[in-house]
């Protein structure tokens, strides 16, 4: 008879464990189900199809032809595809180091005690909030050769006539000017946040201890802060190989230069809703993937080299 | 020692207002710009302050193109984007980050995907869909792909995570199901992640070009940054209006952002030190 109660307890209690357990599962289920099925629908679903249609030859008509590697092989010798991983490669190697240098130069700035400190952090964010459009706009009148600021300016020294966006030399270089000038903020901030976690008392111990502020930065600063430039460096890489809206914006389609800066992404958008060749469109996007995958890959082989985690 | 401090003071300011100049030079030439006659703008060495401001410049370029339609469909875009992908995230946020169950990882992993891809990976089948359900120059169709984030569950799950085990220990056992521990309690702890990640969502949302270049081309379904691409060149040259039309685009995120700096700035830092 007890032991009739005791087991009959036991497998209650099962029971109302296994009633929590399928009750936990049922809420967790229904509370990732928009997210999961969404990101279904709409990104992982849309990769394979990708990756699909970079083995397709398509028409307008929604009818694929199974083509093998032909777009590939086809991106293999084309100019335009060569180019342009070179341009996104030398717009990367060029805008991320400077952009980032500039960006924790001015983050150790402000991380000084001094007046004024939110009015300059406001005025070095406010190209991060306007559209980038607006702003190529802009950098395309500035940069005019006939009637722009910047070859007035430089006349005033002597030197004239620079062809900012029509040069194939400059171009790609004035693009990488708008592209470093814009993201100073928003990395200074994210830099200024981590500088700002750096206990003040290890600079104070080494100020006793006699080391100048320039010491201070490699020894304290820098390996201080390394997991958060490390943090800066992969993702304005990631955004700089994906350069589009300038490049877009600033160079017109019959400029002499377009050959020598249009990125990957830029003709990515021209193959893949231009010239509605979404099959080569989507080899292209495929390129980029490996592209941003090796770097990735090489740059987290490389933090350990370099990035201190306490 | 005192001297030295103030010296070292003044140098700082020095660069930083440098900094400052080529910071806010391009917008300052915008404003200008933007108030010059045609023959004002081309005139070499360049007029710096014109004589006559030229206000017409804004109401013509109103007119050229519908810009109060463009306000409209980007407020509409960004609401929906925000409200879907705060609410959606920090469900999915909350179960990955506080309930044991079975595929979590699994489940996991296709969040953790969906961020390392590049999103050009994604756009024309996203486009196909689009087109498929009939919803090209809709609203719907700028707001689609942002509706759900993966970002955003990454992002709260970590502050989800940061949260101790004992609050929600005490509503279990207060009979609280896991919906009312997620909606009343841990929802209000979170509210700086749920800022932090609308800010980011509108932010990026707002200045992406491609998006809206591809699904909405009739005009009256453009928002602001779309429809500002098409004003150059194809409706006019004229780079008073263009910058007048520029400064039309920007102003109300500046204006939100010179109001929430605080929150902007603070959601941009905590997704540095979060992810």
């Amino acid at each position: 008879m007890i032991l009739q109660k005791n087991i009959e307890k036991v497998i209650n209690k099962k029971l109302t464990i296994n009633n929590k357990n399928m009750n936990e599962y049922g809420w967790a289920c229904l509370m990732i189900a928009p997210t999961i099925l969404g990101l279904i629908i709409l990104n992982i679903w849309p990769l394979i199809q990708t990756c699909y249609l970079s083995f397709n030859k398509t028409s307008g008509f929604g009818a694929n032809e199974w083509v093998g590697l032909a777009n590939y092989q086809r991106m293999l010798f084309d100019p335009a595809v060569m180019h342009a991983v070179m341009n996104t490669l030398e717009y990367t190697a060029i805008a991320v180091p400077l952009g980032v240098i500039i960006s924790l130069f001015v983050a150790v700035l402000l991380n000084a005690k001094i007046k004024g400190k939110t009015i300059y952090r406001t005025i070095y964010f406010l190209p991060m909030v306007s559209a980038p459009v607006a702003i190529a706009m802009v950098w395309r009148w500035l940069y005019s050769a006939d009637y722009g600021l910047f070859n007035y300016l430089l006349s005033l020294v002597g030197i004239s006539g620079v062809n900012w966006l029509t040069n194939p030399q400059v171009a790609l270089f004035s693009i990488i000017i708008v592209g470093v000038w814009s993201t100073i903020g928003y990395n200074m901030v994210i830099l200024l946040a981590g500088l700002q976690e750096i206990p003040k008392s290890l600079y104070e111990a080494a100020e006793i201890d006699g080391a100048g502020s320039i010491r201070q930065f490699f020894s304290i600063t820098f390996p201080l802060i390394s997991p958060t430039i490390f943090f800066v460096v992969v993702t304005t890489m990631i955004s700089s190989l994906q350069v589009f809206e300038y490049i877009f914006m600033m160079i017109d389609k019959r400029n002499s230069a377009i050959e020598s800066t249009q990125s990957l992404v830029y003709l990515f958008y021209k193959c893949s809703f231009i010239t509605n060749d979404k099959g080569y469109g989507s080899a292209i996007a495929m390129l980029l993937l490996v592209i941003i995958l090796i770097i990735t890959v090489v740059q987290i082989k490389l933090q350990k080299k370099w990035v201190h985690y306490q | 020692m005192k001297k030295r401090l103030k010296l070292g003071t003044i140098i700082v300011h020095a660069i930083l207002i440098i900094g400052s100049v080529a910071m806010l030079l391009p917008f300052i030439w915008m404003i200008i710009t933007s108030l010059k006659t045609l023959t004002e703008s081309m005139a070499v060495p360049p007029t710096i302050i014109p004589p006559n401001f030229k206000w017409s410049n804004y109401k013509e370029v109103w007119e050229l193109l519908p810009f109060g339609t463009f306000y409209l469909n980007t407020t509409l875009m960004l609401l929906f984007r925000v409200l879907g992908s705060v609410f959606f995230s920090a469900m999915a946020a909350y179960a990955f980050a506080r309930i044991k169950f079975p595929g979590r990882d699994f489940f996991f992993m296709i969040v953790l995907i969906q961020m390392m891809i590049p999103g050009q990976l994604f756009i024309i089948p996203q486009y196909e869909i689009v087109s498929a359900l009939g919803l090209l120059n809709t609203i719907s169709a700028l707001s689609i792909p942002g509706i759900v984030s993966a970002f955003g569950t990454f992002l709260l799950r970590q502050f989800f995570i940061g949260i101790p085990n004992e609050l929600e220990e005490a509503a279990i056992l207060d009979g609280c199901n896991r919906w009312q521990i997620f909606w009343k309690i841990m929802m209000p702890l979170t509210r700086s992640g749920l800022i932090a990640l609308g800010i980011f969502t509108a932010l990026f949302a707002w200045k992406d070009l491609m998006w809206p270049l591809i699904v909405n081309s009739s005009i009256d379904k453009m928002p602001l940054v779309s429809g500002l691409a098409s004003l150059q060149g194809q409706y006019t040259t004229n780079f008073p209006q263009l910058m007048a039309g520029s400064m039309i685009a920007i102003w109300p995120m500046v204006i939100l952002f010179i109001i929430f700096q605080k929150q902007f700035i603070e959601g941009v830092a905590s997704t540095g030190s979060k992810t």
